[in-house]
């Protein structure tokens, strides 16, 4: 299982509290927790990234072990930590506004 | 006893604000969506109890919530706005072409006739429908095609559909303003569409009298006469007697014609407010005096209502959605300010009431007469 951090105003949106969790096959990719979020819950669908294009939402970032996985491609696969579930995925609002 | 709900877009999230029929005593239920931009909320004519919500963030994107129980609860429904095709380009503000990109929702019209089926106005423009009660749109791609839409450009908050007139006498026939295309006209209830914009005249465009180009803030009608709008332009208050084909300036005496505002009393057509906005370049209200604007012979002489409103030291605007009526008798008037105050009038814009005072900025803000 890997641990999902959702942002604030996701997890009011999909009604959750604390981590998420979500199955995905191993090797773990960025692309899989996404999809698997998605499928887990439906009202994520379209907050992250383009529902046609899949392309990361300009202030979405994504994070794992302190490394910033915003830019990488759907299939890089998550460190061994995040696969273990000692670490998180973190999904980010990026720090805009004053 | 009758009663008005009231259906408030802020920037940082959705108030619904209710009243009997006297309309002094106001309960406040909200934030709701808290954090998140509320563009606009509006409830079907057929089912009150079914409410639209256009929810939406720079950094989350696009959601439409509905209510089925009059703003109690709300519920996520379809965000998904593809438009049809290669969308192609517009206009960006140096004049370069500029993909369409979908941003957000400005306004949401529910059908006169069925609570399921809604229109929403987006940004970059398009017309997007729904027949299942929002779980899934299609665009209307007759508007974005129909030739002039690569001239489009946006105005300074987006190129945004902001306006949504629907005719109550014939389900053909609609009207949609652009952001700073103009208003397009459809007699095919939105498969084609033709610009309805032969007498504007605008300084900033190099044709003065382009056919599409002009920065329309806000149009409005009433319902018994159709053939009648009213435009709030950039700058200029207008009027059509011919649904659209033509239109010419009512400003009148007003102190200024800037503005974004514009709608009609609820019982006479001939009687049209607006709210004077000092410039494009100074967005609020002439001399820190915040004053509605009546006129009862369809424009040109206006009076200003001032009475329970701020007369000095008032630096808010009145942004396009943010003005709406109730149908009471004597009708009821409402509006939002940046400023986050909401005013009301129970006796046509002879005097206001604050109903309340530090909201976040209201966006919009939509009257509801309940049985």
């Amino acid at each position: 299982m890997i641990r999902v951090v959702l942002p604030a105003h996701l997890k009011t949106l999909a009604g959750v509290s604390g981590e998420v969790r979500v199955e995905v096959p191993a090797p773990p990719t960025k692309g899989a927790v996404l999809d698997a979020l998605e499928a887990d819950l439906p009202v994520l669908r379209g907050t992250m990234r383009d529902h046609v294009t899949l392309k990361r939402r300009a202030f979405v970032r994504f994070f794992a072990c302190k490394e910033d996985l915003s830019l990488e491609p759907d299939d890089v696969v998550l460190p061994e930590a995040v696969a273990r579930g000692e670490e998180p995925f973190v999904v980010l609002g990026a720090m805009a506004g004053g | 006893m009758s009663g008005v709900r009231l259906l408030v877009g802020t920037r940082k999230g959705a108030f619904v604000l209710t009243a009997d029929g006297a309309r002094k005593d106001w309960n406040v239920e909200g934030p709701f969506f808290p954090g998140w931009e509320i563009y606009h909320m509006k409830g079907s004519p057929v089912d009150p109890d079914r409410i639209y919500a256009s929810q939406s963030t720079g950094w989350f994107g696009q959601l439409v919530q509905r209510s089925d129980d009059g703003g109690k609860t709300f519920e996520p429904v379809g965000n998904e706005f593809v438009y049809e095709g290669v969308p192609g380009t517009h206009q960006w503000y140096d004049g370069t072409p500029h993909p369409w990109e979908f941003a957000r929702v400005w306004h949401l019209e529910p059908s006169l006739d069925d609570p399921d089926t809604v229109l929403a106005g987006v940004e970059d423009a398009a017309l997007f429908k729904s027949s299942d009660g929002g779980a899934s749109w299609q665009e209307l791609p007759g508007l974005r095609e129909h030739g002039s839409g690569p001239n489009w450009q946006p105005g300074a908050g987006g190129m945004c559909l902001h306006s949504i007139l629907l005719d109550p006498s014939d389900a053909q026939r609609m009207w949609i303003a652009i952001s700073a295309a103009g208003v397009f006209k459809s007699e095919d209830a939105g498969k084609s569409w033709r610009p309805a914009n032969r007498g504007l005249h605008s300084g900033q465009l190099p044709d003065e009298e382009a056919e599409v180009g002009h920065c329309v803030h806000h149009i409005a009608a009433h319902p018994s006469r159709p053939d009648v709008l009213f435009m709030q332009k950039h700058w200029d208050v207008m009027r059509s007697d011919d649904a659209g084909e033509s239109w010419q300036e009512v400003s009148g005496d007003l102190p200024t014609d800037f503005g974004f505002v514009i709608d009609v009393h609820a019982h006479d057509p001939e009687t049209v407010y607006v709210v004077p906005i000092t410039s494009d370049s100074q967005h609020f209200p002439p001399d820190g005096q915040l004053r509605v604007y009546r006129s009862r012979t369809g424009g040109n002489e206006w009076e200003p209502l001032s009475k329970g409103l701020p007369q000095e030291h008032c630096y808010v605007d009145v942004l396009r959605d943010s003005m709406s009526v109730d149908s009471l008798d004597r009708c009821g008037l409402y509006f939002g300010t940046t400023g986050g105050q909401v005013y009301a009038s129970a006796d046509e814009g002879d005097s206001w009431q604050a109903i309340v005072r530090d909201l976040p900025a209201v966006l919009s803000v939509e009257a509801q007469t309940l049985p």
